[in-house]
C-alpha cells in the first residue's frame, strides 16, 4: 500500500515539475526572450557565482578551524615533524593561490556579465604577463621541491647502524612481526619453507635465525632509530603507521625498508590525548583483497629501559616450538639446544 | 597549388552527392562512416557507461556513509553479493571500486570524451569532409563497442568482475586464490581493455592524420582552434602510451595463463608456495603508470580544449595567450611522459628515482598554472554570457585549480609518504581529472548540441543541472581532503577496525548524501538531452555567434559536411569584439580584405597576399564552370 502511495506521489511530483517546465518554456517563447543574446537568467547566474563564493568560503573556513584537532593527527616521529611542517607550508602557499584565483574566478562573472551596450576588451596576449606567471610559480615550486627533496633524502637515507631491526611481513590479511634477537641480525628466510608452524618461512639452518623471535605486536623504544624491514608473502600490502608518518609497500620478492625515530611513548601519547585507550596502529594501504580494511597491528612505543627488559623476556621461535630444530644439521642443532637449555635456567 | 586544391574540392562535392543517396538505416546509424554519427555513437555509449559508473559509486557510497544500513532492497539487483544480514559483500565492494574506476577513466572520460568530440569536431573545425579514414573510424567505434560488451558482461559473472583496483596491480590481479575477481572477471577485463586499446589507437591515428593532412585552405596550425590542438595532442599522447599498457597487460596475461614470472616472485598463497621466482610487481607499476599518468592528460586535455573554445566564445573575447596556451599544452604533453613514478614514491622503488620524479612532477604544475591564469585573464573585461556550456567551463576551471593545487602536495615525495593512498588522493584526482574532465564533456555537449541534433537544449534545465552538480561535486569531494589528512586509507570497506579512523561517520554520511543528490541531478541532464533531441527548440545556424567553421555548415550537415565547396579560412578563430568591427565576432571564413575597419597593422599587410590568392582562385572557378 505504502509503495503504491509513494508511486502516486512521485508521479504527481513529476507531473507538476513537467507542467512548470512546459509553462515557463511557453512563457519565454511568448516573451521572445529566446531570441535575446542574454536573458535575465544571465544576471541570476552571475549573482549565484558570488553567493557560491561566499557560501562555500565561509563553510570551508568554519569547518577547517572547527575540525582542526580532529583531522590533524598527532605526530610521533622525528621525520614526521618535518613532513608535517612541509605539509602546512605547502598548505599556506597553495591556500593563498586557491583563494586569490577563486575570488577572481567568481567575481569576474559578476563584474563582467553581459551588457548589451558594452563591448569586451580585445586583449589577445601579453608576453610579459605570460613570462611573469610562468616564472613566479616556477620559483615558488622550486622552493617547495628543494625543501621536500632535502627531507626526502634524509628520510630515505640508509638507517643508522645501531637501529633496532623489526621485520614486518604482510599476508592476507594480517601482519606478522619478527625480531632479530640478541645479534640484531634477522635470519634468512625462504617462502618455500613456509609451513603451519613456520609462517615466516624462517630458514633455521642460518645461525642468525636461532635467536629470532616473533611478537604479537611491534614494540619499539622511544628516541632510538628503528628500522622496519618490510616484506610480503602473497600480494602487495603497504605498511602505514599514520602517527609515525610512515608508509612503505610490502612487495613479494622484493624486501623494502623504512627507518624512523619514535618520539613519544604510547603512555605519553595517552596522556597527551587524554585517551587511555590510545594505541599506535599499523594499517594496510595497498589494496590486497577481501580483508584489506582489517589488517591491524599495534605498535607499542616504550622507554628504552623498558624495551631492553621486554627484549630479554622474549622467547625465540625455537624456544617456543623446539620441533622447529628437529631437522637441522648437527652443529646448528647444538646451537639451538644451547639456547633451549638457557631458557630453562 | 591553389589550382590543385580547388579542383580537388570540386571533385569531392560530386563524390559526396552520389554517395549521400545510398544511405540506408544500417549504413547511416550503425555501421556508419560519417564522423558525426560516430561521434554521437561514442557519446551515447559514453552516457550509458557514465550512468553505470555513477551508479556503482552510489552503491559503495551507501556502504561508506551508512555502514549499518540494511541493503536487502538491493538483493533483486545484486543477488548473492548482499549477504544474509543485508550487508554488501567486502569482495564485491572492491569490485565496485575497481569497475567504477575502470569505467569512468577509460569508457567515459577517454572514449566518451575524446571519442565524441575528436570525431565530431575535428573535421568540422578544420574544414574537412570526414576523417582521413572513415572505415578505420568505424572500426574504432566497433572495437570500443565490443570492449564495452565484454566489460559489461563481466559485471554479471558468478565470481564477480575484476576486483584488484582499476590499476590491477599484480600479484593480486594475477592470482585467483587471492581474490575471486582475479579469475574470469580479470580475464574479461584484460580482453576488454585490449579491444579498448585497439579502438583508441585506431581513433588516435585517424585524428592525427586528419589534423595534419586535411585542414582546409588557409587553416594553418596557427589558426587551429584550441579544441583541435587539444584533441591532436591528446591523440599523440594516446598513441605513444596505450601500447605500453597493452604490453603490461600482455605480460600479465602470460603470468596468469602461461606460467611466466614477469611480475610474480616468492609467493605463498592458498596454502602453497608458487613456483614463480624472479619477477617484479614494481615492473608492472612502472609499465602501468607509463600509460596511467599520460592517461590523466588524455582525459583532461580535450576538456581544457573545449573549455578554451567555450570560454572565449561566451566571453566575447579572444582566448588570452593563444600561443601560450599551445605551448603549455605542448609542455604538458611532453612532461606527461616523464612523471609517472610519482604514483610510486612508496612502492619500494629506489628513493633516488623518487627525487628525480618529484622534480619533474612539480615542473608540470607550471604549464597548468599558466593555463589557469590565461583563463582568468580571458574572463577579465569580457562580456560574459552564461550559457550552460559557459557555466560548466567556469566550473571546470574551478575544479582544475582546486584539484591541481593538491597535486603539489602529492607530487612532493616527502609529503606523499603520509598522504599516499589516502582519501586526500581520492579528493585530488576526482576534482582535477574526474570532475574537471566530466565538466568539459558536459560543456561540450551543451555547446555543440545544436550542431549535433539541429535543436537547442533547454538552458534553464541546464542552469539547474549546473548548480546542483557544481555544488554537489564540491560537497562530495571537498570533505574528502579532511578525511584524507586524518589518514583514512582508500578502498576500505569500513572504518571500524582502527581507532584512528573511528570518526567522521557524520562526514562520510554527508558525502554519501551529496553523492546521491549529485547523481540524481544528472537525470535532469539526461531528460534535457533526449527530450531536446526530438522536441527542443530549432537551433539557428550559429546560435552562440561563434567564429569556428562548424557553424558555417547547414543545420543538419550531410555526410561531407558542406554541400558546396569547403570554406576557406582567412583568420584565427578568436576574433571576438575586435575594435572597429560592427559585430562582436568575425567568423574565420571572412577575408581580411572585407574587414579593413578592424584589421590590425600586421593583418593589413596580409590583405594584399590574400587578394592575389582569391583572384587566382576565382579564375580557376570560372574556368571550371565553363567546362560543365
Amino acid at each position: 500500500m505504502y509503495g503504491f502511495l509513494i508511486g502516486v506521489g512521485v508521479l504527481l511530483l513529476f507531473s507538476i515539475i513537467w507542467m512548470v517546465y512546459r509553462i515557463q518554456t511557453l512563457v519565454s517563447v511568448v516573451k521572445g526572450s529566446d531570441n535575446k543574446v542574454a536573458t535575465g537568467s544571465n544576471k541570476v547566474n552571475a549573482i549565484l557565482f558570488v553567493l557560491f563564493l561566499l557560501g562555500t568560503g565561509i563553510l570551508m573556513f568554519w569547518y577547517s578551524i572547527k575540525e582542526f584537532d580532529n583531522y590533524q593527527m598527532p605526530v610521533a616521529s622525528e621525520h614526521g615533524v618535518i613532513t608535517d611542517q612541509l605539509f602546512w607550508i605547502t598548505m599556506a602557499v597553495t591556500g593563498v593561490v586557491f583563494l586569490i584565483t577563486h575570488i577572481l574566478l567568481f567575481i569576474f562573472p559578476y563584474k563582467y556579465q553581459y551588457k548589451e551596450d558594452r563591448k569586451a576588451t580585445f586583449y589577445p596576449d601579453n608576453n610579459k604577463l605570460e613570462i611573469i606567471w610562468t616564472a613566479v610559480p616556477g620559483v615558488v615550486l622550486a622552493g617547495l621541491v628543494i625543501s621536500g627533496w632535502m627531507a626526502w633524502s634524509d628520510i630515505t637515507a640508509p638507517a643508522p647502524e645501531k637501529a633496532h631491526v623489526v621485520e614486518i611481513m604482510g599476508y592476507q590479511f594480517a601482519w606478522e612481526v619478527r625480531y632479530p634477537g640478541k645479534d640484531n641480525v634477522l635470519g634468512d628466510y625462504d617462502y618455500r619453507l613456509i609451513t603451519a608452524s613456520n609462517s615466516h618461512g624462517v630458514d633455521f639452518t642460518d645461525k642468525n635465525a636461532i635467536d629470532d623471535f616473533p611478537s604479537p605486536k611491534v614494540v619499539i623504544p622511544k628516541g632510538e632509530p628503528v628500522l622496519f624491514k618490510i616484506r610480503a608473502r602473497d600480494v602487495l600490502h603497504s605498511v602505514f603507521a599514520p602517527h609515525m608518518r610512515l608508509k612503505m609497500d610490502a612487495v613479494p620478492g622484493m624486501p623494502t625498508r623504512f627507518w624512523f625515530v619514535p618520539t613519544k611513548t604510547t603512555a605519553e601519547m595517552r596522556a597527551e590525548l587524554n585517551d587511555p585507550e590510545f594505541e599506535y596502529e599499523i594499517a594496510c594501504t595497498e589494496i590486497c583483497g577481501r580483508g584489506h580494511f582489517s589488517m591491524k597491528k599495534v605498535i607499542e612505543v616504550v622507554e628504552p629501559e623498558a624495551y631492553q627488559k621486554w627484549l630479554a623476556e622474549q622467547k625465540s621461535f625455537i624456544q617456543q616450538n623446539p620441533a622447529l630444530a628437529e631437522n637441522l644439521p648437527a652443529e646448528m642443532k647444538e646451537l639451538a639446544e644451547i639456547q633451549l637449555s638457557e631458557s630453562k635456567k | 597549388m591553389a589550382t590543385a586544391s580547388v579542383a580537388h574540392h570540386d571533385a569531392a562535392v560530386h563524390d559526396h552527392h552520389d554517395h549521400e543517396h545510398h544511405d540506408n538505416f544500417i549504413t547511416k546509424y550503425i555501421f556508419t562512416q560519417d564522423h558525426k554519427m560516430i561521434g554521437k555513437q561514442f557519446l551515447i555509449t559514453g552516457i550509458f557507461w557514465a550512468l553505470i559508473g555513477g551508479f556503482l559509486s552510489i552503491l559503495f557510497r551507501l556502504q561508506l556513509g551508512f555502514p549499518d544500513m540494511n541493503l536487502e532492497f538491493l538483493r533483486p539487483l545484486l543477488g548473492g553479493w548482499i549477504d544474509e544480514s543485508g550487508k554488501l559483500d567486502p569482495t564485491f565492494y572492491l569490485a565496485l571500486v575497481t569497475m567504477h574506476g575502470t569505467i569512468m577513466v577509460f569508457f567515459v572520460l577517454t572514449a566518451g570524451l575524446s571519442g565524441t568530440f575528436s570525431n565530431f569536431l575535428i573535421p568540422l573545425q578544420i574544414g574537412a569532409r570526414d576523417m582521413a579514414s572513415g572505415f578505420m573510424n568505424m572500426l574504432s567505434y566497433w572495437f570500443f563497442f565490443g570492449s564495452s560488451v565484454i566489460m559489461f558482461i563481466s559485471l554479471f559473472i558468478k565470481t564477480g568482475p575484476a576486483g584488484g583496483g582499476w590499476v590491477v596491480y599484480p600479484p593480486l590481479s594475477a592470482l585467483e586464490q587471492a581474490i575471486p575477481g582475479s579469475g574470469l572477471g580479470m580475464t574479461l577485463w584484460l580482453v576488454a581493455m585490449t579491444l579498448f586499446i585497439a579502438s583508441s589507437l585506431l581513433g588516435g591515428i585517424n585524428y592525427i592524420t586528419t589534423v595534419i593532412n586535411l585542414r582546409t585552405k588557409g587553416m594553418s596550425f596557427s589558426r587551429l582552434p584550441l579544441t583541435i590542438w587539444a584533441f591532436f595532442l591528446t591523440a599523440v599522447i594516446g598513441l605513444l602510451s596505450f601500447p605500453v599498457l597493452f604490453a603490461a597487460a600482455l605480460l600479465l596475461v602470460f603470468d596468469r595463463s602461461f606460467g611466466t614470472s614477469f611480475y610474480l616472485a616468492d609467493i605463498y598463497v592458498g596454502g602453497e608456495a608458487l613456483p614463480n621466482t624472479g619477477g617484479s610487481p614494481v615492473l608492472f607499476q612502472h609499465l602501468f603508470w607509463f600509460l596511467g599518468h599520460p592517461e590523466v592528460y588524455i582525459v583532461l586535455l580535450p576538456a581544457l580544449g573545449i573549455t578554451s573554445e567555450v570560454i572565449a566564445t561566451n566571453s566575447r573575447k579572444p582566448i588570452f595567450g593563444y600561443k601560450a596556451m599551445i605551448i603549455s599544452m605542448l609542455g604538458i604533453t611532453i612532461l606527461s611522459f616523464i612523471v609517472w613514478a610519482h604514483h610510486m614514491f612508496v612502492s619500494g622503488m629506489n628513493p633516488f628515482l623518487g627525487s628525480i620524479f618529484m622534480f619533474l612532477t612539480l615542473i608540470i604544475a607550471v604549464p597548468s598554472a599558466v593555463k589557469v591564469f590565461n583563463y582568468l585573464t580571458t574572463l577579465w573585461r569580457g562580456n560574459l554570457i552564461f550559457t550552460p556550456a559557459m557555466l560548466f567551463s567556469i566550473g571546470l576551471v574551478s575544479f582544475f585549480i582546486s584539484g591541481g593545487l593538491t597535486g603539489i602536495f602529492l607530487g612532493n615525495s616527502a609529503i606523499d609518504i603520509q598522504l599516499h593512498d589516502t582519501y586526500f588522493v581520492v579528493a585530488h584526482f576526482h576534482l582535477v581529472m574526474g570532475s574537471a574532465s566530466f565538466f568539459g564533456l558536459v560543456a561540450g555537449v551543451y555547446h555543440w548540441f545544436p550542431k549535433m541534433f539541429g535543436r537547442m537544449m533547454d538552458p534553464r534545465l541546464g542552469y539547474i543541472h549546473f548548480w546542483l552538480t557544481f555544488t554537489g561535486v564540491y560537497l562530495v569531494f571537498f570533505p574528502m581532503h579532511y578525511i584524507g589528512i586524518a589518514g583514512f586509507p582508500r578502498r576500505y570497506y569500513s572504518w571500524t577496525n582502527f581507532s584512528f579512523t573511528e570518526m567522521y561517520t557524520d562526514l562520510n554520511m554527508f558525502v554519501s548524501v551529496a553523492a546521491i543528490i549529485t547523481f540524481a541531478a544528472q537525470f535532469i541532464f539526461l531528460f534535457n538531452f533526449f527530450y531536446s533531441m526530438y522536441r527542443g527548440r530549432k537551433a539557428s545556424l550559429n546560435p552562440w555567434r561563434s567564429n569556428t567553421l562548424e557553424w558555417t555548415t547547414p543545420l543538419h550537415p550531410g555526410h561531407g559536411n558542406w554541400p558546396g565547396e569547403i570554406p576557406t579560412v582567412y583568420r584565427w578563430p578568436y576574433d571576438y569584439s575586435k575594435p572597429g568591427a560592427p559585430e562582436d565576432f568575425i567568423p574565420q571564413t571572412v577575408p581580411l580584405s572585407q574587414t579593413p575597419e578592424s584589421n590590425l597593422p600586421h593583418e593589413q599587410e596580409l590583405v594584399k597576399l590574400e587578394m592575389e590568392i582569391m583572384k587566382e582562385e576565382s579564375e580557376v572557378l570560372v574556368a571550371n564552370e565553363s567546362k560543365h
